[in-house]
């Protein structure tokens, strides 16, 4: 019983690291003509789905930025599409084609990273008031209801924040701060709003680990409250505050419903915050139904870039904040 | 008189709770001595040590009855503490009235950090006068030689009895005037505890010293006087001697035996 018990327990910690391995595999087999074809000059090339006339076979992207017609109709598409098969595979053939379409990662990557960055500008304060005021300030009759409040705002699916965003709060913030009512910023703070409750609850948590001596001891060498909360509460419960951040952070990076909503979903930068742009889920979320061949395995390439820039960020985090214990 | 603190008739009344847990309890704390209270858990004798620095005021709600006198600095008049409102006062009093807990709270910084905390929360600026302090108090506490190399580690590296000799140091650096220990051994082994009380033998000639203990051959060890408390009252309170050799009550008598609580 103990070592069916052992073996089972093993057995599940062992699948996680094969679901790794084979969503990394299948991401990596999926984009690698993609990969192929345009290398790593993908990550830095802005245009999204754009014919250029073809100058030399390996000649890519540094060529002019005169745009051939981008408009295909759906035969010449799947043309287009062999076209590009015979282009990957013989390098000889390529010179016979005129035109290639070039796909560029950098304005989702942009987006993506800004949307996700103005999310934790706004929800990392507001979400730490609130885990502050839940854990330390507020009487039980009131921290109990608030908390239920949190936990259920958590679970509300992210779709109806996205609607939300695009009916009510996009024009609200477009009246205030001029531009869309779908942008960038109405995306960051969808998003801020979606991940408060989530980073709040576990940040709330982690705040009542402290151990009530510990912060008692505070107080009887002559501590205020804030003083309290600065120097032990936060202190004691950093990495469990970290850890609902960087959740947060990851949860805000790959958000899809909600920001396709909100974000406009052009390929363009957004030159102001109040202008629309587009973000790595939102574009595969986009794209899929009428992709095949090179134009799918982008969309693969893309969500591996997606997939390696959560790895980095959670990385990153990891090794800075969390490296001394 | 030489009375650092005098309890007198203290009633005190968790909150939502219908009977008090402290039944009107007069103690006094002399000065540069070391009082014990003893007793059976749930006896009180935490509650009472609680309410000597308003530590229970932390959770609003409870109710206090009597009075808690402590020695003005010009060594002649009392302020009854209870009377204390203001956030400022009550830190004021903290200061004066140190506490060591039950575990060791080392906070989460360095070693030098956690003895400089008190002071900077005291408004104590000057790096050179804080050097100092820290280094005195580690010397008091007996533990300057085991982390002088170390002072920019972890706190929470130390073991545990050094950290509950760090977390005296603490409260000593603030020079205060009482300091009320909590069972502070009870989650040390015997070497460690043994260190303790060594060190609150000597910290008796600065501080006066009221401690909480569940072992009875501690109180016995190191204090002067020793209360015994059950049930919410104070049951005797005579010279440690006296309670230890001739109790002049049978309830007492019979605690010490061992044939209650």
């Amino acid at each position: 019983m103990e070592l069916i018990f052992k073996k089972l327990s093993q057995l599940s910690a062992g699948l996680l690291f094969v679901i790794l391995a084979a969503t990394t595999l299948v991401l990596y087999w999926s984009a690698k003509p993609a990969i192929e074809a345009f290398g790593v000059g993908f990550l830095i090339e802005t245009r999204w789905g754009v014919e250029e006339p073809l100058v030399a076979a390996g000649g890519q992207l540094e060529s002019s930025d005169e745009l051939t017609g981008s408009d295909s109709t759906d035969g010449g598409d799947d043309d287009f599409i062999d076209d590009e098969d015979d282009f990957i595979m013989d390098d000889e053939d390529a010179s016979d084609d005129t035109t290639r379409e070039v796909y560029g990662a950098l304005v989702p990557i942009v987006g993506t990273i800004f949307s996700t960055l103005i999310a934790m500008l706004f929800s990392i304060p507001i979400a730490m008031g609130i885990a502050v005021f839940l854990a330390e300030i507020a009487s039980s009759s009131i921290a109990k209801p608030v908390g239920v409040a949190i936990e259920l705002l958590a679970s509300i699916p992210s779709i109806i924040y996205g609607m939300w965003g695009l009916f009510y709060f996009g024009p609200f913030i477009a009246s205030i701060f001029g531009g869309n009512t779908v942008s960038l910023l109405v995306a960051g703070l969808v998003l801020a709003i979606m991940v408060i409750p989530f980073m709040a609850a576990l940040s709330r948590d982690a705040i009542s680990t402290v151990p009530d001596m510990l912060k008692e001891s505070a107080y009887a060498m002559g501590a205020t409250k804030l003083e309290v909360i600065k120097d032990v509460v936060f202190p004691y419960a950093k990495a469990g505050i970290i850890g609902s951040i960087i959740l947060s952070f990851g949860r805000a990076m790959g958000e899809t419903m909600a920001v396709a909503f909100v974000i406009g979903g052009i390929y363009q930068f957004a030159g102001k915050v109040t202008d629309p742009t587009n973000s790595i889920p939102v574009v595969l979320a986009n794209s899929f139904a009428e992709s095949s061949g090179l134009s799918l395995s982008v969309l693969f390439y893309l969500a591996l870039v997606l997939f390696i820039l959560s790895f980095i960020v959670i990385g990153v985090a990891k090794f800075y904040f969390l490296r001394r214990k | 008189m030489s009375n650092m603190m005098e309890v007198q008739n203290l009633r005190f009344t968790y909150k939502g709770a219908a009977a008090p847990s402290l039944k009107g309890i007069s103690l006094p704390i002399e000065k540069n001595k070391v009082t014990a209270l003893i007793g059976p858990s749930g006896c009180g004798k935490s509650t009472l040590l609680r309410g000597m620095n308003r530590i229970h005021d932390l959770y609003p709600g409870h109710v206090y009855d009597g009075a808690i006198q402590l020695l003005n600095p010009d060594g002649e008049s009392y302020t009854d503490i209870l009377s204390l409102k203001k956030e400022a006062e009550m830190i004021r009093l903290r200061q004066r009235v140190g506490m060591i807990f039950q575990k060791p709270t080392p906070f989460p910084m360095t070693i030098y950090e956690n003895i400089a905390y008190g002071l900077k929360l005291s408004g104590v600026k000057k790096r050179a006068d804080i050097d100092e302090i820290v280094e005195n108090s580690l010397r008091d506490a007996a533990l300057w030689g085991e982390v002088k190399e170390r002072l920019n580690h972890d706190a929470r590296g130390l073991s545990g009895g050094q950290q509950q000799r760090l977390c005296i140091a603490r409260a000593i650096a603030l020079k205060p005037e009482v300091i009320l220990f909590d069972e502070p051994t009870s989650a040390l082994d015997p070497i460690s505890t043994l260190a303790i009380e060594e060190m609150i033998s000597v910290l008796r000639e600065s501080y006066s010293i009221c401690i909480v203990t569940h072992n009875m051959q501690q109180a016995a060890r190191i204090s002067d006087y020793t209360g015994f408390m059950y049930l919410g009252e104070m049951i005797e309170f005579d010279q440690t001697d006296n309670i230890f050799m001739k109790p002049s009550v049978k309830q007492t008598e019979d605690y010490i035996s061992g044939r209650f609580g």
